[in-house]
């Protein structure tokens, strides 16, 4: 007998009362939602930006390797998206279009048509998210419910910068990922 | 194994348990805090435990379904029965592609199979990912807590251990710094490696996807640059819709660490155009666990570590003195299913006092199964000292009269008997605890003197 139907043989033989799957009721959120989001998301350390601001961030900063997959911030580009990951290594700025925020938590949802590759919002050094304000949600339900049965190879949540706390407990923004996450709310 | 023992060791440094018993207190407090912020939440909770329930009710059936959606989705998907079996299928993928060093992000399940001293037997290079855990890795420690591995370290510990592994300046303690030279030294790693393991929170029968949390970013870091991804899962970490996970992302972090959701939730339904994902489904004693009637709930946990951060056990014994691979009370209830003679000790690391159960997202009874494996231990383990002095109590308040001059002699005795007797080995409470003043009279002659 293979191990799957070792496996499976096993759990079928056990007895088992059922127990129904409950329905997942829609729970009222009593915050605005750009408040609520632009709260979250500094909570979990990013930073909710003009776009004015993300000309002076890079401008500051003299970034000069920048790549650009958002609608409307095709002038900011400096490089293509490579072919291979390895090629982002030395990236300082993506700039991505999310596809909608989460108030309750600040996460927004991407996919792979918003990524190219799966490594850019990881590998990059600051993570720039353009996302239009109407596209707010209150919770994770309703994200859920959003997406539903949107079929993409990859599909992530990110609520804001890379951080540990595992030393003594001490928030540290920037482990291996994205050192910084400053969203853009467009209002189109 | 004897948790007793090995928490006295723990405890020989005072300050630094204290600051543990604090730190992880503090955690606590954060999970309190965002909790109260949903009014839903008993709510959440409630239907997290009714779809685990569910899960758990119907477990073949949902993992026949995310087999076959996961296939469809060019996923290669492997069973392996116990962790021998787990750890021969991620070697042969390893041998298969010529891979001789992978990276690893958080995985309590290879942990539980001793994957990596497996794979460096093999010659494999193992380089966990997390930072927590490649600081214990370093020092050849497993994880002492599921969410925050090196808790019982302190800066001046890593920083003489990063002073000495990635040349860092000696003792510079600045969590920053040593974060920072962590990034460069895993960076290269991850630019390096062509094979990627991770852990599973969750795995959709729906849709034959399956989620992995991380704040550091460390699990996509490795497994985006990778050309393979190998996942291995729990067979009880499925659940059965997209929507579902809802409930579950609105639970963990927050019970976790009290932040509102982890930083990176990232979703894996099909490899990347030129990439593979392999998924290894894992029973290791989880289905036996299944078929215990009292003990079956103990698979509806998400690993939250909500219940350590909470144990007034865990926060002042520390994670090793457990000695299993998850500690505190959902190791304590877990680990006597896959062992119970070396884990004997650990359903009495409790004071029953119902705070797991209380902080439990998915409202798991962890005190109630503490008991009942008390129950069973103690029927197969016979007498000790204590069920003796509880054997001679009984007596003593069965008869009036015995009581009455037991309680006398006592007071009389306490006053003379010296410390090595009344603090001796044989009473347990005696450690760290003293014997109030005994009282001139009893309660008895009190009452008659003022109320009479």
């Amino acid at each position: 007998m293979s191990s799957r139907e070792n496996i499976l043989t096993k759990i079928k033989a056990i007895p088992r009362e059922n127990s129904l799957l409950p329905e997942i009721p829609s729970f009222e959120f009593p915050m605005d939602h750009k408040a609520a989001f632009i709260l979250s998301i500094q909570a979990n350390k990013g930073e909710v930006i003009a776009e004015s601001e993300l000309k002076d961030f890079i401008a500051i900063n003299r970034f000069e390797k920048i790549l650009n997959l958002a609608k409307g911030m095709e002038s900011l580009s400096t490089q293509p998206l490579p072919s291979d990951a390895h090629e982002l290594n030395e990236l300082e700025v993506a700039i991505i279009q999310g596809q909608f925020g989460v108030a309750e938590n600040g996460a927004i949802w991407l996919t792979d048509e918003n990524l190219g590759l799966r490594a850019l919002p990881f590998i990059t050094e600051h993570l720039v998210i353009v996302l239009e304000e109407k596209s707010l949600v209150s919770n994770m339900h309703e994200a859920y419910q959003r997406i539903g049965a949107q079929h993409s190879g990859f599909g992530l949540f990110i609520a804001g910068p890379s951080k540990t706390a595992d030393i003594e407990q001490s928030l540290v923004i920037g482990a291996h990922g994205a050192k910084s996450l400053k969203v853009v709310l467009t209002n189109l | 194994m004897s948790h007793p023992s090995k928490a006295s060791e723990f405890l020989q440094d005072a300050a630094k348990a204290k600051w543990h018993d604090e730190t992880l207190w503090f955690v606590r407090d954060k999970r309190d805090n965002i909790s109260k912020t949903i009014p839903e939440w008993e709510e959440l909770r409630e239907l997290a435990s009714q779809i685990k329930d569910n899960v758990l009710a119907n477990l073949e059936t949902y993992l026949v379904e995310f087999e076959k959606n996961a296939k469809a989705n060019n996923i290669h998907v492997h069973w392996a029965k116990d962790a021998e079996e787990h750890n021969q299928m991620v070697l042969s993928i390893l041998n298969e592609h010529r891979c001789k060093a992978i990276v690893k992000s958080k995985s309590i399940l290879t942990e539980e199979c001793h994957l990596n001293p497996f794979l460096e037997e093999n010659g494999v290079e193992v380089v966990d990912t997390d930072l927590g855990e490649r600081i214990v890795q370093f020092l050849n420690q497993p994880p002492s807590h599921i969410v925050l591995p090196a808790i019982h370290l302190k800066k001046r510990d890593i920083s003489e251990l990063f002073h000495e592994k990635l040349q860092t300046e000696k003792g510079n303690e600045d969590p920053a710094y040593l974060t920072h030279a962590a990034r460069l030294h895993l960076r290269e790693k991850f630019l390096g490696a062509k094979v990627a393991i991770t852990g599973v929170n969750f795995g959709v029968a729906e849709t034959g996807e399956f989620v992995v949390c991380t704040n550091e970013g460390n699990a996509d870091m490795g497994v985006h640059l990778a050309d393979i991804h190998i996942a291995c899962m729990g067979v009880e970490k499925i659940i059965p819709r997209r929507k579902d996970l809802g409930v579950f992302l609105r639970l963990l972090a927050r019970s976790a660490t009290g932040q509102p959701i982890t930083n990176y939730n990232s979703h894996f339904r099909s490899p990347a155009p030129g990439k593979e994902i392999h998924i290894v489904l894992v029973d290791n004693g989880r289905t036996d666990q299944l078929a215990r009637e009292k003990f079956k709930n103990s698979l509806k946990c998400i690993r939250c570590g909500a219940c350590m951060n909470t144990c007034p056990i865990y926060r002042r014994s520390g994670g090793y003195s457990y000695g299993s691979v998850v500690p505190g009370p959902i190791g304590s209830i877990l680990s006597p299913g896959l062992d119970v003679k070396k884990y004997s000790t650990l359903p009495f690391a409790s004071t029953l006092c119902g705070s797991c159960t209380d902080v439990c997202p998915v409202k798991i009874n962890i005190h109630e199964q503490l008991y009942e494996w008390r129950q069973e231990i103690t029927k197969a383990q016979g007498t000790n000292t204590k069920s003796i002095s509880m054997k001679i109590a009984n007596g003593i308040f069965a008869v009036p009269f015995a009581y009455k001059i037991s309680g006398a002699m006592m007071r009389g005795a306490l006053k003379i008997l010296p410390d090595s007797i009344t603090y001796s080995g044989l009473n347990t409470w005696g450690k760290q605890r003293d014997l109030p003043e005994t009282p001139k009279e009893t309660f008895k002659d009190w009452y008659k003197k003022n109320r009479t």
